[in-house]
């Protein structure tokens, strides 16, 4: 719940201007932009997001360095874990890429 | 020597613990307190405790919400989930959390629909796909989840969709340190401050802090180099006889915080009088509530709660271990009665909790960067 997780916006959601799909570490899934009206993100940004919501921007390898960090607490698994459940879809997971293992 | 490949700079790591060991006057002793749960996590996961001098001690703060949390909430939460027709949705840090007659996951496995959520967004969607069912989401949290909540609720209240609302443990971070300074049997000389709370609500709100006790606060990042970095700058002040707040934390807080997300809180949320903590007891306007303007998605004004009050179980302490008083090892239950597994209190459920940390890491003595740094 406390995790902050980095991921790329890869498209905004022409039907509902909140939602934008983001790429984190090879899985896919829409999160709510909302609580960055102010400074709204653009396709190739990085963000990162708790609990489903985009909550500031960052740059790429600060994006990679939470990653880190997040892979040497141990909470590289429970992040993708949550990542996988935002939206309650029914999608498969792709399988996340090679160099976030732990 | 595998695990310094894992981190970045351990030559800078070393360094920066020299520094502290350089900057720390051999005549005092200082207490800092790290606010955040994730701080504490990360202390212990890397060992930093390790790297510093013996008089220089951190000090677990209150800043993990499964935590704080007092057993009546649970109770009250899950008493309106045995209604039929209902479904109980939280974080998946909450489910293993004891109430007086068991965690969320003990009512599941009794049969009440409990459903664990990632986002409070997938709550208001389990209402979507189920109108015959309310939904209620039993949202926890500081100030990090605290906007996302509101803005779950305010699309609700756009969609006008009605079986759906949230029995609101919103904490505030900023009552709670002050109550921790007010306690006559804590004396600090400065604080970690939380990085993704201020990620919202920025840096100003920490000034009366410096200004008024006198304390300095560096709001840190979680890397091993940004909290040991605090613990510098922190030093620095308290060497010069400073106290201000200073952002170490800077390529993710901005100085205002997050301006949309205060919004969305403002709009949906107002402060209650007074909130009970565990371990800390009541503390005044310490927690949100939702406005009147809103109350069709407030559990709370929606269904009649019958707002228990549970002491904790006697012999365990969190208590004071909450309040940095104990160390988790110095509770009569920790690792014994009181394990991750089988835990009695709730800082033994979440990752974050002191004691979560201190059995998976400390209690076991894994080998960590500050070791490996240190050789």
């Amino acid at each position: 719940m406390c995790l902050a997780i980095p991921g790329k916006i890869i498209e905004l959601d022409a039907q509902n201007a909140h939602l934008a799909v983001v790429d984190v570490v090879g899985v896919r899934r829409r999160v709510d932009l909302g609580l960055l009206h102010d400074e709204p993100p653009m396709v190739g940004d990085w963000v990162l997001i708790h609990v489903g919501f985009a909550m500031s921007k960052i740059s790429e390898s600060d994006a990679v360095d939470q990653m880190r960090t997040l892979t040497m607490l141990g909470e590289a698994a429970a992040a993708m874990q949550e990542v996988r459940g935002y939206g309650l879809e029914n999608e498969e997971p792709e399988a996340p890429s090679e160099r976030w293992k732990q | 020597m595998k695990f310094v490949d894992e981190f970045r700079n351990p030559e800078l790591i070393a360094k920066t613990g020299e520094e502290i060991r350089r900057l720390a006057d051999p005549a005092r002793h200082y207490r800092i307190m790290e606010v955040c749960g994730g701080h504490t996590h990360a202390i212990y996961r890397f060992g930093l405790k390790d790297l510093l001098p013996s008089n220089v001690e951190l000090i677990h703060g209150p800043g993990c919400p499964v935590c704080v949390l007092p057993m009546g909430r649970i109770d009250d939460g899950l008493s309106l989930a045995a209604q039929p027709n209902f479904i109980f949705a939280a974080f998946g840090d909450m489910m293993r959390v004891p109430g007086t007659h068991g965690s969320p996951l003990e009512y599941k496995a009794r049969g009440m629909d409990v459903r664990i959520v990632y986002s409070p967004a997938d709550a208001l969607k389990l209402a979507r796909s189920n109108p015959q069912k309310h939904v209620m989401f039993f949202a926890i949290g500081f100030e990090t989840t605290a906007p996302s909540t509101a803005l779950t609720i305010l699309r609700a209240s756009t969609e006008g969709l009605h079986n759906f609302s949230v029995f609101c443990n919103h904490v505030t971070i900023i009552p709670a340190i002050r109550a921790i300074l007010d306690s006559p049997d804590m004396r600090l000389d400065g604080f970690v401050g939380p990085g993704h709370v201020s990620t919202v609500i920025g840096c100003r709100p920490y000034d009366w802090i410096a200004k008024d006790e006198g304390k300095p606060v560096v709001v840190s990042g979680f890397e091993p180099l940004d909290i040991l970095q605090s613990i510098v700058m922190l030093l620095h002040q308290l060497r010069n006889g400073e106290a201000k707040v200073e952002n170490q934390y800077k390529r993710v807080v901005p100085w205002e915080g997050n301006r949309a997300a205060l919004r969305a809180m403002a709009e949906v949320f107002d402060l209650r009088p007074y909130f009970e903590w565990r371990g800390l007891g009541f503390i005044s306007q310490s927690a949100l509530k939702i406005r009147r303007s809103y109350a069709e998605w407030d559990s709370e004004q929606r269904f009649s709660v019958p707002g228990v009050r549970v002491t904790d179980p006697k012999a365990a302490q969190c208590g004071e271990v909450l309040k940095g008083v104990l160390k988790p090892a110095q509770c009569k239950l920790f690792g014994r009665e009181c394990t991750p597994e089988q835990p009695v209190g709730a800082l033994m459920v979440s990752s974050e909790g002191s004691c979560a940390a201190y059995y998976n890491y400390e209690h076991r003595k894994p080998v960590t960067i500050a070791r490996a740094a240190a050789n």
